[in-house]
């Protein structure tokens, strides 16, 4: 860009500029079809009329925006009241989300830190056993963790046999489940990115600090932390975001009662049940929310970064 | 060593191995209070290693380490008195400079004003005030290093260990450091561990000096010391520019050793221990210390013919070849009477020695 504006008729800086243009193609290609078209299509269908077998009627209309947010009475003709069930819902789904991603950093992190922190050729092994558990579907490992949780279940067996407790502690088709299921889903996309944080951390600082009397605890915070901060924020993001959206976990561990928004997303396009707008209206819903906190986490940086700065 | 002026650091028989790799053979140093200490040897000697153990990076292996008196092997290094300043600098890269130099007052203790207050005095001291608000990213090499200095002597440690900390500046400021540092440690009174490969820093520098090669210690002693009296070959050839020549000795007389050189010129020098008659042994005598003349100068002169000079702007360096014997190297300063001493190439000439420039060595 730079190069362009002080020498705009310049020829060699126009084949330059026309082969840069060809050379982005195929990303604007990927991006238009990929990222582009699928959110139109839902911005599109979040404003149409729903049809009952699933589908859409080709009329414009906010019913489906207007279900999720206000309560009109079982015939659609009381005044309108704020309706709380889907806020809820919301709401659940973003702490849930927000406490998987505080377990996968409390465990990420030290995990990160260990293997980072191993000799150079151990650290391919490392990573590589992290990723084994992966290699098997997700679906799968969800309902195996399902059995693992059960009342009847190892975890309560060797509870029990070890006199740890007396009945079986109840985890299935509770929040905690909920939470183990995502921590455990998305661990890796922590451990990666503070992985390579911590790889590429200069641990001479951390000899500094001590050399300037600083324990452990505060090497890690004052000097660690702050230097791998962009691959911390990068796991939280990666944990928090698809998390926020799962139906995987909370389904087959939180039971009825622990929904969450992935969940009645998923609801309204299976089979015939389905609301179709509604579903679409929920999703732009929960991207605009996610935007929101992303905006806002962007804005907060910038800000700190200046102060620092 | 007596209770009441102990010595600033002791080394006492410290030994460090890596699994079967020993690093540091048995090395016993004292290191006086005050004083400008430098630790010298090419890289790989063991010096760096050393300087960590002292600083608690690294643990002994054996032996025991005492600061003042008191034993200091098993504190972790956050509990040592002692500050370093590396390399690579380590400044804290997400720190202002006002903060990197504040950090270890603030970690002693004090409060965050006081600290910062201090700081901005050390700063001041380094001459770098301007800056105090920028990162280190935002400095050059020079003030970076200044930084990383000001950071070290703000918690006013009793030892200060500089790891090869001019290593990576340009001649001149590096020059520039080598006064500031000597004066900043003669100003704090703080004794200073000096690091270097540098054998020209380590002789302007330091109060005394220890040569180390393959985890030993080959000589302790101060500058003239050690560039005029090696004590074995490694320091002779390490230190400074030197010619080595093979000789045999004929006899001992009166504490001087009479030898020859294998072309069969005699030549007179002080006699060292375990040097007798018949041995074969070398000679060391610096460049500088031998002349040039058109005629036999003195009994040691040594028929010789000019190969080559070398501008090298304050000398002149000139390439002899001895008759029926090696070439060695004669350095004449650039001078009015030094210039009377510059021959052509093919010119015969005779080599003479400086009363007491040669020096023995065995190997």
């Amino acid at each position: 860009m730079a190069g362009g504006a002080t020498s705009g008729g310049n020829a060699v800086t126009d084949t330059y500029k026309e082969a840069r243009n060809w050379l982005l193609l195929p990303a604007w290609v990927t991006l238009s079809f990929l990222v582009l078209a699928p959110v139109l299509l839902m911005l599109v269908y979040s404003f149409l009329t729903k049809e009952f077998r699933g589908g859409v009627i080709w009329e414009f209309s906010l019913a489906a925006y207007d279900q999720f947010f206000f309560d009109r009475g079982l015939f659609g003709d009381d005044p309108a009241q704020i309706e709380w069930t889907y806020i809820a819902i919301f709401w659940r789904s973003i702490w849930q989300a927000g406490a998987a991603t505080l377990l996968s950093l409390a465990i990420g992190f030290p995990t990160a830190y260990f293997i980072a922190t191993r000799p150079e050729k151990q650290r391919v092994i490392w990573v590589f056993l992290i990723t084994i558990p992966y290699w098997v579907n997700l679906l799968i490992r969800t309902v195996s963790m399902r059995f693992l949780l059960r009342d009847e279940g190892p975890l309560n067996s060797f509870f029990m046999a070890t006199g740890l407790v007396d009945g079986p502690v109840h985890m299935i088709n509770t929040n905690f489940a909920v939470q183990v299921g995502l921590f455990y889903s998305y661990l890796p996309f922590m451990v990666l990115p503070i992985y390579a944080a911590v790889e590429r951390y200069n641990f001479t600082l951390s000899e500094a600090a001590a050399d300037l009397y600083a324990n452990k605890w505060i090497t890690l915070r004052h000097i660690v932390l702050p230097a791998v901060k962009p691959g911390v924020i990068a796991g939280c993001i990666l944990v928090f975001v698809p998390s926020l959206g799962s139906f995987l976990a909370p389904d087959l561990l939180g039971g009825a009662k622990n929904f969450m928004i992935g969940s009645l997303i998923e609801e309204q396009f299976k089979g015939n049940a389905g609301n179709w707008p509604f579903g679409a209206a929920a999703s732009m819903i929960l991207l605009t929310m996610v935007l929101i906190i992303l905006v806002i986490y962007a804005r907060a940086q910038a800000r700190s970064d200046k102060e620092a700065g | 060593m007596s209770l009441e002026n102990p010595n600033a650091i002791e080394v006492r028989e410290a030994v460090k191995r890596y699994g079967n790799f020993t690093a540091l053979k048995t090395i016993s140093l004292s290191i006086k209070d005050n004083e400008f200490f430098t630790l010298l040897g090419p890289s790989g000697c063991g010096k760096t290693t050393l300087l960590r153990m002292i600083a608690g990076f690294e643990d002994v292996s054996e032996g025991a380490i005492f600061l003042y008196g008191e034993e200091i092997e098993g504190l972790p290094p956050h509990k040592r008195p002692v500050n370093t300043v590396f390399q690579n600098y380590a400044l804290f890269p997400h720190k202002t400079v006002l903060d990197n130099v504040a950090f270890g007052l603030q970690m002693r203790g004090n409060s965050k004003a006081d600290s910062r207050k201090k700081a901005g005095e050390m700063l001041e001291l380094v001459q770098l005030s301007q800056f105090a608000n920028r990162k280190p990213s935002q400095l050059s090499g020079g003030q970076q290093q200044r930084v990383a200095l000001a950071r070290a002597l703000a918690p006013q440690p009793k030892v200060l260990l500089l790891d090869e900390p001019l290593s990576a500046l340009d001649l001149k400021l590096r020059k520039a450091m080598q006064l500031e540092l000597k004066h900043l440690q003669r100003e704090t009174g703080i004794t200073f561990i000096f690091v270097t490969h540098d054998q020209e820093e380590a002789l302007t520098m330091s109060d005394r000096i220890a040569v180390m090669s393959s985890g030993e210690l080959q000589q302790l002693g101060d500058a003239r010391e050690i560039y005029e009296s090696p004590r074995n070959m490694f320091v002779a050839d390490f230190i400074g520019e030197t010619n080595l020549l093979d000789v045999s000795v004929d006899r001992i007389e009166s504490g001087q050793a009479v030898c020859h050189l294998d072309g069969g010129h005699a030549l007179t020098c002080p006699a060292i221990e375990d040097v007798t008659a018949g041995l074969n042994v070398h000679l060391s005598v610096r460049p500088e210390r031998l002349i040039l003349t058109t005629g036999p100068d003195t009994d040691t002169g040594m028929k010789a013919t000019v190969r080559e000079n070398i501008f090298v702007g304050t000398d002149i360096t000139t390439l002899v070849d001895l008759a029926d014997g090696p070439q060695i190297t004669v350095r004449t300063s650039n001078s009015a009477r030094g210039n009377e001493r510059i021959f052509e190439p093919g010119s015969p000439v005779f080599v003479n020695m400086e009363h007491g420039a040669a020096r023995l060595l065995v190997d």
